[in-house]
């Protein structure tokens, strides 16, 4: 039913009087209704307002009704409320109660400030960032110290191996026989142009071994379980697990973050190697159904072209990058707070921020390697 | 108390309910009537939060049928579907806050999806909702995740209510809350009842609640209603979990009580 709303204006008192569903579903007209009378300059008279008529009232009707009401009452002499059916006076009485403190008046604020603060804090974020990073490192070495009296975690760290290169080996595989696959590919068609196509391999060989490999796999892993060290122990936070271990007498870094790092310290290498080997058997089998090149020819050129410095050099760096996802990973994942937004703020912040300490360790260790002369 | 001759909002009939081999509700019928808060009992694991959730429509139903508000769930068009649940509130036993939205936003949620309403007066109506579940202006700004658990249950309630449902499914609505707590909302409960005119499907452990809030209660067992009625036909019944429930020291311990005058 519609709703409605009548004023008639007599000498000596204003009349409104409503009928109809003063109801949620019709809250947009309802509104339209009672605007106007509200923007109206306050009269000295005094207002009635009629509801007998009202057929249906529920919480937004009995709120605008409300606000009438209050109108009037502070333009001039006290309104009364006249025709109010039994079965809607508690919910009259119960809206009357509400609202009557004014909302807490928010400060304007300045864009150009906030803008300011915003880079301000997030300069000062870098930092702090990079301390707790230390701090994680500090805590788990501390930890690492006590886990050897408490060979429990070593169930542990099994568990999570299964978790991180176990299962992970099958998408590593792939993935890095596909990326062998495509560096010979393109190194065969590029250099068949200056009858060089033999060099392919010296190409897959070196770049596979000393850096696509780890990086590789060291980004997928960063993607695949940092996220998920990150979410699980985001959501071991909020819903207190972490502070029920605590009370236990148990250090969280000791039985939830040790274990998985160590876990990915001792997977990463082992990926790092199989994905590399995967990586060469790609650009092995391209060589061969593409190029044209004899496996045997292939292996024997491989011999010469690679050293063993060469296959030093990319897995060496898989430990320090496990190291470091790990610890992004888990402090990260310490970070969330209660809602399920910052879970997933943390989690994209996570892998976000491993991949990119990846790619700088990366860079140092090129750098150390060729000052070292490897 | 009771209004024994009005029409059920709520029909069930003959719904069967498992998951893999386990049957959880057995041909089970129940009838909610208008105006009236059922108080719906039964073992831990003995299907209550099932049959919640099986007549709101979360868990698929084996056979069976459900009406509410006289529509067949089964042969509801989307927009059917869509209107019985804007005439349902529910409050979920943690309550299920959207913890990236504070307590006002939280209550104003349904009603941005379903009204065309001003800002300025769902703002309003939801403070007001959260002014009669007894929180204040500050804790309206708050992340569900800044608050106890009592209050958590207080904005769920808002939350329920925000649309001015006709019928409200709590899923234990005082369970985690100290006496005090509880019997507030006991109270609230009934008020809001009785000013909003609610019918109220309630499962629940508190004998307090059943006792002083419920004007029926269905007593489930074995996957079938086993009791139905108010606290005497509970104390009549044979049957052996209900028995020993209803006949236990805390039961008489709160039947003995004075009534709590009405609120």
């Amino acid at each position: 039913m519609q709703p409605l709303l009548k004023s008639t204006a007599a000498t000596d008192r204003l009349e409104l009087s409503a009928a109809g569903s003063w109801t949620a579903v019709h809250a947009g007209e309802l509104e339209k209704l009672v605007e106007p009378v509200l923007r109206e300059p306050a009269a000295a008279r005094p207002a009635v307002i009629d509801i007998a008529e009202v057929r249906e009232l529920d919480t937004f009707g009995a709120w605008l009704i409300e606000r009438l009401f209050r109108r009037f009452a502070e333009g001039g002499p006290e309104p009364r409320l006249v025709g109010v059916p039994e079965h809607f006076r508690g919910l009259l009485d119960e809206v009357r109660h509400t609202n009557r403190r004014p909302p807490a008046a928010r400060g304007q604020e300045n864009r150009f400030l906030a803008a300011v603060e915003n880079l301000g804090r997030h300069t000062a974020e870098i930092g702090s960032d990079f301390l707790n990073l230390v701090a994680t490192f500090g805590e788990m070495g501390v930890a690492l110290g006590r886990a050897f009296l408490r060979p429990q975690i070593l169930t542990s760290i099994v568990h999570h191996l299964d978790r991180v290169a176990w299962q992970a080996v099958p998408i590593i595989l792939l993935i890095t026989f596909l990326i062998g696959g495509i560096i010979a590919q393109q190194g065969i068609f590029h250099f068949r142009k200056f009858g060089a196509e033999d060099y392919v391999v010296d190409l897959v060989g070196i770049l596979v071994l000393r850096e696509i490999g780890v990086l590789l796999v060291a980004i997928m892993v960063a993607g695949r379980s940092g996220s998920s060290y990150t979410a699980e122990l985001g959501s071991m936070k909020m819903r207190e697990e972490i502070d029920a271990l605590r009370t236990m007498g148990l250090d969280p870094v000791e039985v939830l973050i040790l274990p998985r790092v160590l876990a990915l310290v001792c997977a990463l290498p082992i990926l790092t190697f199989l994905g590399s080997m995967s990586a060469l058997l790609g650009g092995g089998f391209v060589a061969w159904l593409y190029g044209g090149m004899a496996p045997e020819i292939f292996i024997e050129r491989l011999r010469e072209a690679i050293s063993i410095d060469h296959f030093e050099v990319g897995i060496i760096k898989a430990p320090f990058m496990a190291l470091v996802i790990g610890a992004v990973a888990v402090s990260e994942g310490l970070k969330v707070k209660g809602s399920a937004e910052s879970l997933g703020l943390q989690t994209t912040t996570s892998v976000v921020k491993s991949i990119f300490y990846v790619i700088v360790l990366d860079g140092i260790f090129a750098v150390f390697f060729a000052s070292i002369g490897m | 108390m009771a209004a024994p001759d009005r029409e059920p909002v709520i029909r069930v009939r003959d719904l069967v309910v498992g998951f893999g081999d386990r049957v959880v509700l057995d041909h089970l019928s129940l009838d909610v009537r208008r105006g009236e808060i059922l108080g719906v009992v039964g073992a831990s694991g003995g299907g209550k939060s099932v049959l919640l959730r099986t007549i709101i429509g979360l868990i698929p139903k084996r056979q069976g049928k459900i009406e509410v508000f006289g529509i067949d769930l089964d042969a509801a068009t989307p927009d059917e579907t869509r209107a019985i649940g804007r005439r349902c509130g529910i409050l979920f036993q943690q309550g299920a806050l959207f913890s990236s939205l504070t307590a006002l936003q939280n209550v104003q949620y349904p009603m941005r999806e379903f009204l065309e309403a001003s800002e300025e007066l769902m703002t309003d109506v939801a403070l007001a909702k959260l002014e009669m579940v007894g929180l204040t202006r500050e804790d309206a700004e708050k992340f569900p995740s800044e608050l106890s658990g009592g209050m958590t249950k207080r904005v769920a309630l808002a939350r329920a209510l925000a649309l001015d449902p006709e019928i409200v499914f709590l899923d234990e609505p005082t369970s985690g809350l100290d006496p005090i707590s509880a019997e507030d909302f006991d109270s609230l409960i009934r008020t809001l009842q009785q000013t909003l005119g609610l019918t109220v499907y309630m499962n629940t452990h508190d004998l307090h609640t059943l006792n002083s809030v419920c004007d029926r209660i269905a007593a489930l067992a074995d996957g079938k209603v086993v009791a139905l009625g108010d606290m005497e036909a509970m104390h009549a019944c044979e049957h052996p979990w209900v028995h020993e429930y209803f006949g236990g020291k805390r039961a008489r311990a709160v039947a003995h009580e004075p009534e709590p005058a009405a609120t």
